[in-house]
């Protein structure tokens, strides 16, 4: 057994720099892989509802009747899973926490200004119009 | 004989970081018996696996604790894979080993601030809790997510890690490893800690057979215990054997969890070494029907998920046992006969996670 084993690293990090860093001062440490936040681009978005189907927590909310994605800041868990179903990877995973919520509810609602792009009339159809003209 | 008194200990209390309740019947400052109760913070997890279906439910399994989340994820994945009789890759399986040591690392390390703490031996709480920020870095690059990483899935794993990041992380683990002897020399060696532990809440080799200790609290009493030697994920591939010590005391289980992060180095070491190529998943078709029990050690002990399918995509049940429920009763068989003084250092010695265990 022996006495003081803790001295010596007790001395070096008293003298050394400190192990943290000073956030908010200093922006904390984030990886490329990190999960901070789920945003959505809202002019690529279909409303297909495959995110609010997937979600564990139920905190996606995709009407499409009034073309609104809404989400649940306080219930969202971040785990990634809409951002992995999503067919036109509308979803992307922000590697930044979302801001603390001001509201109650938490509830962040986006407008959905994606426009489905008409479809040229197909060629087989116009020779047949012509046909019968 | 004096007079016995009931004392409430818990379900708030300094030492706690979570809330048991325990009714310590004392004489003078003996305590005499002790009668746990539970419940303080039940969350219905296990009925949740009827609202939501067997893919998802992994994100649930893995909220079960926020210590050992990627263990409970993984138990629970191999629970469904087994039932569907899914093959997994062996790439998962050595990813899921690391991922699975490096969060006995930072559930032991968290343990070792605590405990020391629970002493008050302020300082090496602090560097515990420093050691442990390497683990939670290493986590977050690879996964994601410090605590919740979110990398296991039915059929495999999310994500892959790169060969020029497990090479990384080896020669990472170097530097981990000095900075870990010289904490694990103060832990083992230092003449405050041994006078406070030595000899404190012994738990007889038998005791712990008989009352079914597990993980770290069993191995502290001799009793050789490790689901790991089951074999499954990688484990079955590398050389480790448990570590076991005699005592049965505070001391002894704390060496076992010192020692352990050593071991779990090591495995680390040979998984990255051995890792083969190829994929990390196969693709998962139709739903699960039938039942298995699944088995994994967890830093705390042995853990156990049950699930039973029934052909739908919502399973009929799910079960989990998690090891401080196992290492109720072994705590109650310690706490007879020690001192007041002693009650806290001895309920942190067995790592309650009581959240874990209320599910």
């Amino acid at each position: 057994m022996a006495f003081f084993e803790m001295a010596k690293t007790a001395i070096r990090s008293f003298v050394g720099k400190p192990a943290t860093r000073r956030y908010p001062f200093v922006p904390g440490k984030v990886t490329p892989l990190s999960r901070g936040h789920v945003t959505i681009d809202v002019a690529s978005c279909i409303s297909c509802g495959m995110c609010m189907k997937k979600c564990p927590s139920e905190a996606i909310c995709v009407n499409k009747d009034e073309k609104t994605w809404t989400i649940d800041r306080l219930r969202c868990i971040v785990c990634n899973s809409c951002v992995e179903v999503c067919p036109v990877h509308c979803l992307t995973m922000d590697t930044v926490y979302s801001p603390a919520v001001t509201t109650h509810s938490g509830l962040e609602v986006f407008h959905i200004t994606y426009v489905k792009p008409e479809k040229p009339p197909k060629a087989d159809s116009v020779d047949e119009n012509k046909e019968q003209a | 004989m004096s007079r016995q008194i009931v004392m409430p200990f818990g379900p708030q209390h300094p030492v706690l970081p979570e809330p048991i309740h325990l009714d310590l019947v004392l004489e003078d400052e003996t305590v005499v018996d002790v009668i746990p109760s539970i419940g303080y913070v039940h969350r219905g997890l296990e009925t949740l696996v009827e609202k939501r279906q067997f893919p998802e439910y992994v994100y649930i399994a893995e909220r079960t604790c926020g210590i050992c989340s990627f263990i409970h994820g993984m138990t629970y994945c191999q629970g469904i894979e087994r039932v569907m009789g899914l093959e997994v890759p062996e790439r998962a399986h050595y990813l899921r080993t690391i991922w699975s040591e490096y969060s006995r690392l930072h559930s032991h390390l968290l343990w070792l601030g605590l405990f020391a703490d629970s002493m008050g031996f302020e300082n090496l709480f602090m560097n515990a809790w420093k050691h442990r920020e390497f683990v939670l870095d290493v986590m977050e690059e690879t996964t994601g997510g410090r605590v919740i990483q979110g990398s296991c899935k039915v059929g495999g794993v999310r994500r892959d890690i790169d060969q020029e990041t497990l090479k990384k992380m080896e020669r990472d683990l170097k530097g981990f490893e000095k900075g870990l002897k010289e904490m694990a020399n103060v832990f083992l060696n230092d003449d405050s800690v041994a006078s406070r532990l030595r000899g404190v809440g012994v738990l007889s080799r038998n005791d712990a057979y008989v009352c079914g200790a597990v993980g770290p609290t069993g191995r502290g009493s001799g009793v050789p215990i490790d689901a790991r030697m089951t074999g499954y994920a990688a484990y079955g591939e590398l050389d480790f054997s448990p570590v076991v010590e005699q005592d049965g005391d505070c001391y002894a289980r704390c060496a076992v969890r010192v020692n352990e992060l050593f071991s779990s180095i090591e495995i680390i070491r040979q998984s990255i070494d051995r890792i083969p190529g190829g994929e990390i998943e196969v693709k998962v078709k139709g739903n699960p029907d039938g039942e298995y029990f699944s088995r994994s050690e967890q830093p705390r002990g042995e853990l156990v998920h049950y699930v039973k399918g029934n052909g739908t995509k919502y399973l009929a049940r799910s079960r989990i046992r998690t090891p401080t429920l196992t290492n109720i009763p072994p705590l109650v068989k310690m706490l007879q006969g020690c001192e007041l003084a002693d009650v806290p250092v001895i309920v942190l010695s067995i790592d309650p996670c009581i959240g874990c265990m209320e599910r």
